[in-house]
């Protein structure tokens, strides 16, 4: 069977949030929501989990803040103990106050680019990259509610169509796949 | 959805709809570029040519076509510097701290801010690169292998702290300023008719599609972002100031200069984001979405990092005299009655006494008045860098060594080349890039849009759970 793909269409962040919510307590499966902007409270509506973005960031934070600590003892400790005024760098710890700043830095550094790298992967964000909004005023002033036959196979197409209407969309659209 | 106190002023005036804001930032860049553009663009190019042919002059002839002499080592490439990255730290601090804070009028002006603060860092950065003279040798501040010289760079010393911290400011500005700039190309690639502009935006946009999973991840990257760009901003003018404040110079051996330099860099940054604004909300016909009301909440963060900086000035004369170190004290009696009186006043004045004017609302609030301050304050803000440097300098320990620094014309020309330059990047900036985050302004209009604020308008309530 082909699998049909409806695209219902709001002028409204709210009517698509209570249409959403609509669907949702009927047993219907939204599969995507496109808007021009974050629809705040959608998440759980449609059942997606937040992001663990921010626990990468942690970790590419750590990453960041243990190469610093590694480089620098290496470089200013064990390979070239720099002697300044007669105090030669003894042990990383005797010299540690002078390392915070850049230990700082590259932390930063790498939480930032290792969570915005990571970002744009997971989002499959990237220079070039086709786009897969289906309508091109998504991303001016409406937006689209997605649902799929395949992950609604309590319903046929004609009650989902049926369903759909009743939640003050303004266009609905059917793709066949 | 967020409802707020009635009264609060309307962060966007009129009655706009999402689809207006769509039209009115996408307008300016579609249609063809007014001619008052070409004029402004032209004289920025010219000006930042000359400056770049000073700066290739100097890298041909080498540091000593500058003004300096034995005495004042550092002069106004140092000043340049500092007054640069202060400027530039006027977007990140809009865009993260304010962010944070959760400051809704910081959307209005975070993009072109952050775009200003880009364009600054990149100027600044020039000046240490030429100040080296070789300036294709400039990666060698890079903790690179011994091959390439006989020691690694000290990690001890603040000058290199800078080479991290300012590329880790530049980069991260950089990352942040982009990942909000996507979904507005998508926008712009979604209504572009013409074939380049549609390929331009396509791959500008990265594919963008607005996924609601993309939203919610693009919502916690700007939040983790912010909260990491935060102490960066103050981190970063922190260390530029160490560049002074770990030397043993009398003027410049002061611990208060952290945040002495951090208030005084925001309250720059401000007020080149006010000359920059207040030109361009005019010019682009934004005056709806960047209107009094932001003018003069900056004017306030303006007033207030003023009154820091002026209690910093008198801190640091007072404790010149508590101290009772003699050389300290004449640092300062120096810099207020010696030969560089005029530049000291002129800081005083422009830096302590210009900003306090702010506590009458009717100055604030006044459009014309705030970009004369603006300036006026910018221009102060280079004199407390001049001052700092070139006062603390030109008289040695020694009476024999004593000196004055007399800048030459390319000293001029380089400094005025980069603020063509930094022109050149902005009119672009302008011409091309979506200047309001047009997809976060969206979010605010239901909570601080004029039309929609305190209409008692069931139909866009609060959402019920």
């Amino acid at each position: 069977m082909a699998e049909k793909v409806f695209y219902a269409m709001y002028d409204d962040d709210d009517i698509l949030k209570d249409g959403a919510k609509h669907l949702v307590s009927k047993g219907v499966k939204v599969s995507e929501v496109f808007s021009p902007f974050p629809i705040h409270g959608i998440d759980p509506i449609i059942g997606l989990k937040n992001t663990r973005l921010g626990i990468m960031a942690f970790i590419y934070g750590l990453t960041g803040l243990l190469l610093a600590t590694i480089g620098m003892r290496y470089f200013m400790v064990t390979d070239w103990p720099m002697n300044i005024g007669g105090k030669p760098n003894e042990s990383y710890l005797d010299n540690m106050l002078a390392f915070v700043p850049i230990t700082f830095e590259f932390t930063v550094l790498c939480a930032a680019h290792g969570m915005a790298i990571t970002y744009m992967l997971r989002n499959k964000i990237l220079p070039g990259m086709p786009a897969y909004n289906p309508d091109p005023r998504t991303t001016d002033d409406r937006f689209v509610i997605e649902i799929r036959t395949s992950e609604n196979s309590k319903f046929s197409a004609e009650e989902l169509n049926a369903m759909l209407k009743e939640t003050g969309i303004v266009e609905l659209d059917q793709k066949e796949i | 959805m967020h409802k707020e106190a009635a009264i609060r002023e309307p962060l966007i005036l009129g009655h706009k709809s999402y689809h207006d804001i769509t039209e009115d930032v996408c307008r300016p860049i579609e249609d063809k570029a007014p001619k008052m553009w070409y004029i402004l663009f032209g004289i920025a190019a010219i000006i930042g040519l000359y400056g770049v042919g000073c700066i290739l002059y100097l890298l041909g002839t080498g540091v000593g076509v500058w003004g300096l002499n034995k005495t004042i080592g550092w002069a106004w490439d140092i000043t340049n510097f500092v007054w640069w990255v202060g400027i530039g730290h006027a977007g990140t601090l809009i865009s993260a701290v304010l962010l944070l804070f959760r400051q809704k009028w910081r959307m209005a002006i975070n993009r072109s801010a952050e775009a200003m603060t880009i364009f600054a860092v990149f100027m600044a950065g020039l000046f240490p690169l030429i100040h080296m003279g070789r300036l294709w040798l400039g990666y060698w501040v890079l903790p690179l292998p011994n091959q390439f010289g006989s020691l690694w760079v000290n990690f001890n010393s603040p000058l290199l702290w800078d080479v991290f911290a300012i590329s880790t400011y530049l980069s991260v500005s950089l990352v942040f300023w982009y990942i909000g700039l996507i979904p507005d190309f998508a926008t712009i690639r979604d209504r572009a008719k013409k074939p380049v502009a549609k390929k331009m935006y396509s791959i500008l946009s990265f594919g963008w599609s607005g996924r609601a999973k993309q939203w919610n991840r693009f919502e916690l990257i700007s939040l983790v972002l912010a909260g990491l760009a935060t102490p960066l901003v103050f981190s970063v003018h922190s260390i530029v100031s160490f560049d002074f404040a770990t030397s043993v110079i009398p003027g410049w051996h002061t611990t208060i200069f952290p945040p002495y330099f951090v208030a005084g860099a925001v309250f720059s940054g401000f007020a080149m984001v006010q000359t920059l604004m207040l030109v361009m909300r005019k010019a682009m016909g934004l005056e709806a979405y960047i209107h009094t009301k932001h003018v003069e909440y900056m004017n306030i963060v303006i007033m207030v990092t003023g009154s820091i900086v002026g209690t910093a000035y008198i801190t640091e004369l007072f404790v010149s005299w508590y101290s009772g170190v003699e050389y300290e004290a004449y640092a300062f009696i120096n810099r207020a009655s010696g030969p560089y009186w005029w530049a000291y006043w002129s800081m005083m004045t422009c830096n302590v006494l210009s900003p306090q004017l702010m506590w009458i609302k009717k100055l604030r609030t006044s459009l014309i008045f705030t970009f004369i301050i603006s300036i006026v304050v910018n221009i102060g803000m280079w004199f407390e860098r001049y001052v700092i440097i070139v006062t603390s300098l030109h008289r040695d320990y020694l009476p024999s060594s004593w000196s004055m620094h007399f800048p030459s014309h390319i000293d001029i020309g380089v400094y005025v080349g980069t603020i063509g330059l930094f022109f050149v990047f902005f009119l672009l900036f302008a011409r091309f890039f979506p200047v309001l985050p047009l997809n976060e302004v969206k979010t605010i209009l239901k909570s601080s849009g004029e039309s929609y604020k305190n209409a008692p308008d069931a139909h866009h309530g609060d959402d019920k759970h």
